[in-house]
């Protein structure tokens, strides 16, 4: 679904993103792990439109996105839910959601009603603005909103940080629900390796802009390295 | 007395009308749009020449359109390619397109005062608490009323000003929606336009000749205006713009009118000791 081959991404002169190239197959949930600096954001980045690579190709769905801006790579069906939620505060909660569909002209009731059974706290809090949303409320308003683009590709910038371990929990709970119920693709990034790699498909290790290991969650969980490095143990 | 107050009121209004244009332009690009007050100049400029060619009901309109048009490609050609830009280029571009405006119109005026037309409708007095006013006069706080509740619907209950307040929040997240940034930025100054546009109408039928500087004064003050009622914030700018409007004219009503204007700025340097952020400045609740 997609393919993303020799992406190399410079970052205020630095380069971030080396030769990096993986697959995301359809319906999968994939994750990319790695330390503070290592380069996922900038790729979650350049996928999403917001930051040009500097060569390298991204190719969702057989075309080609290399370069595209963000406006027309959400309509592509590319959602990303961006590091530190970034919902917006002085909108109403109901308004964060909806804004999440702006290029939609379709109705939305049957989206929101989806999202509300998801999240039933955002809809006690609709008409809250969304800045008074607890941390954790807020990384749940933000993937609502990511859905209500309708994604085939939902991508997630470290949707754990700063959150406490129960919230994670329920939010990767759900993360795994709309995989498999909706059939959503999943892209996630994460410093908890721990919980990332339990959830995803496959992962891939990145270390200083390369990929350093690849594998099936399960084998990364397995791997000496791995652990060492990440895990803690 | 009553006619003070009135013809406040009146002036305020017309300061409202500009000063929104400062404060949303600020919203959502965090830019002081120094040329604002030489658009609305322009605007008055071009109701003359249009009248000279066409009845007053097609140039009114007419000149709204242009100045539209204007306060678009100001946008587009002098902010735009600016964008990523430290803000004070912005701001200094601003300043460049004042100043390019003001000489322009000096040239195609030669300099010389333009005498105003006078427009039926709006120069009519009517008797009012027992006193004579201007239809001008009269109409301004009506007028205002209803742009204001209009431009309060249009941002609180449409689809283009939900992404108008996501915009002036959070650019890149605002993209990542969807949201084209740059024509939300244009609805933002052809809004700030039409009102200069209707603004100068009513302020320089109070006036029999113009010149290029005339819009200096009302921007500048109605700039103050913004600051005043917490730049960024609509209710806060036409608030703003009634109080100046009003106490600049209570003064002139006294032996020291010559100070009307010393007084709006000594009202902004008071106003900003005790309150920084103005009337109804943005909180700064960084929960996020």
């Amino acid at each position: 679904m997609l393919k993303i081959n020799n992406l190399n991404i410079n970052y205020g002169g630095i380069n971030a993103v080396r030769d990096v190239s993986f697959d995301v197959e359809e319906g999968s949930i994939i994750t990319l792990v790695g330390a503070n600096g290592a380069g996922k954001s900038s790729i979650l980045r350049s996928i999403a439109g917001v930051v040009t690579p500097k060569s390298g190709t991204i190719e969702f769905c057989g075309e080609n996105i290399t370069g595209l801006p963000a406006e027309q790579v959400v309509k592509k069906g590319i959602t990303l839910v961006p590091e530190g939620r970034r919902i917006f505060p002085d909108l109403t909660v109901l308004e964060n959601i909806r804004i999440g569909a702006y290029l939609r002209k379709d109705s939305l009731d049957e989206d929101i009603k989806w999202v509300y059974d998801l999240f039933p706290r955002l809809k006690e809090r609709s008409w809250q603005m969304a800045g008074t949303l607890s941390g954790g409320e807020q990384q749940m308003l933000a993937v609502a909103r990511a859905l209500m683009s309708r994604p085939k590709l939902m991508m997630m910038d470290e949707p754990s940080l700063g959150l406490a371990p129960l919230i994670v929990r329920d939010i990767f709970t759900i993360i795994k629900e709309i995989n498999k119920q909706n059939g959503v693709t999943i892209l996630l990034i994460e410093q908890n390796a721990n919980m990332a790699l339990k959830t995803a498909d496959r992962g891939y290790v990145l270390e200083t802009g390369v990929i350093k290991l690849e594998g099936t969650g399960a084998e990364l969980l397995a791997n000496e390295e791995v652990k060492k490095a990440y895990l803690g143990k | 007395m009553i006619t003070t107050l009135l013809t406040g009121i009146s002036v305020g209004g017309q300061y409202a009308l500009i000063a929104i244009g400062y404060t949303m332009v600020y919203g959502i690009l965090r830019l002081i749009n120094f040329a604002h007050g030489d658009v609305f100049m322009v605007s008055g400029m071009m109701l003359i020449w249009f009248v000279s060619s066409t009845p007053i009901t097609i140039a009114v309109p007419l000149i709204i359109v242009v100045t539209v048009v204007l306060g678009f490609l100001i946008e587009r050609a002098a902010y735009l390619p600016l964008r990523n830009a430290p803000r004070m280029s912005a701001m200094i571009s601003a300043i460049g397109v004042s100043y390019l405006l003001q000489n322009v119109i000096t040239y195609l005026t030669g300099g010389q005062p333009m005498t105003y037309p006078t427009i039926p409708l709006l120069a009519k007095t009517v008797g009012i608490f027992g006193t004579k006013q201007t239809m001008a006069t009269i109409v301004t706080l009506p007028m205002v009323i209803v742009l204001v509740i209009s431009l309060s619907f249009l941002i609180n209950h449409t689809k283009v000003g939900m992404a108008m307040r996501a915009v002036s929040k959070d650019f890149e997240t605002s993209r990542l929606m969807g949201i084209k940034i740059n024509n939300v930025i244009s609805v933002t100054f052809i809004i700030g336009s039409a009102l200069a546009a209707v603004g100068s109408v009513l302020y320089f039928s109070n006036y029999s000749k113009i010149v290029a500087v005339s819009g200096a004064l009302p921007g500048l003050k109605a700039f103050v205006a913004a600051v005043f009622g917490g730049i960024g914030s609509i209710p806060g700018a036409v608030i703003g713009a009634f109080i100046i409007g009003i106490c600049e004219n209570l003064i002139k009503a006294t032996p020291y009118s010559v100070f009307s204007d010393a007084f709006t700025f000594a009202i902004l340097v008071v106003v900003l000791i005790f309150r920084p952020t103005g009337i109804f400045g943005e909180k700064t609740v960084d929960k996020v």
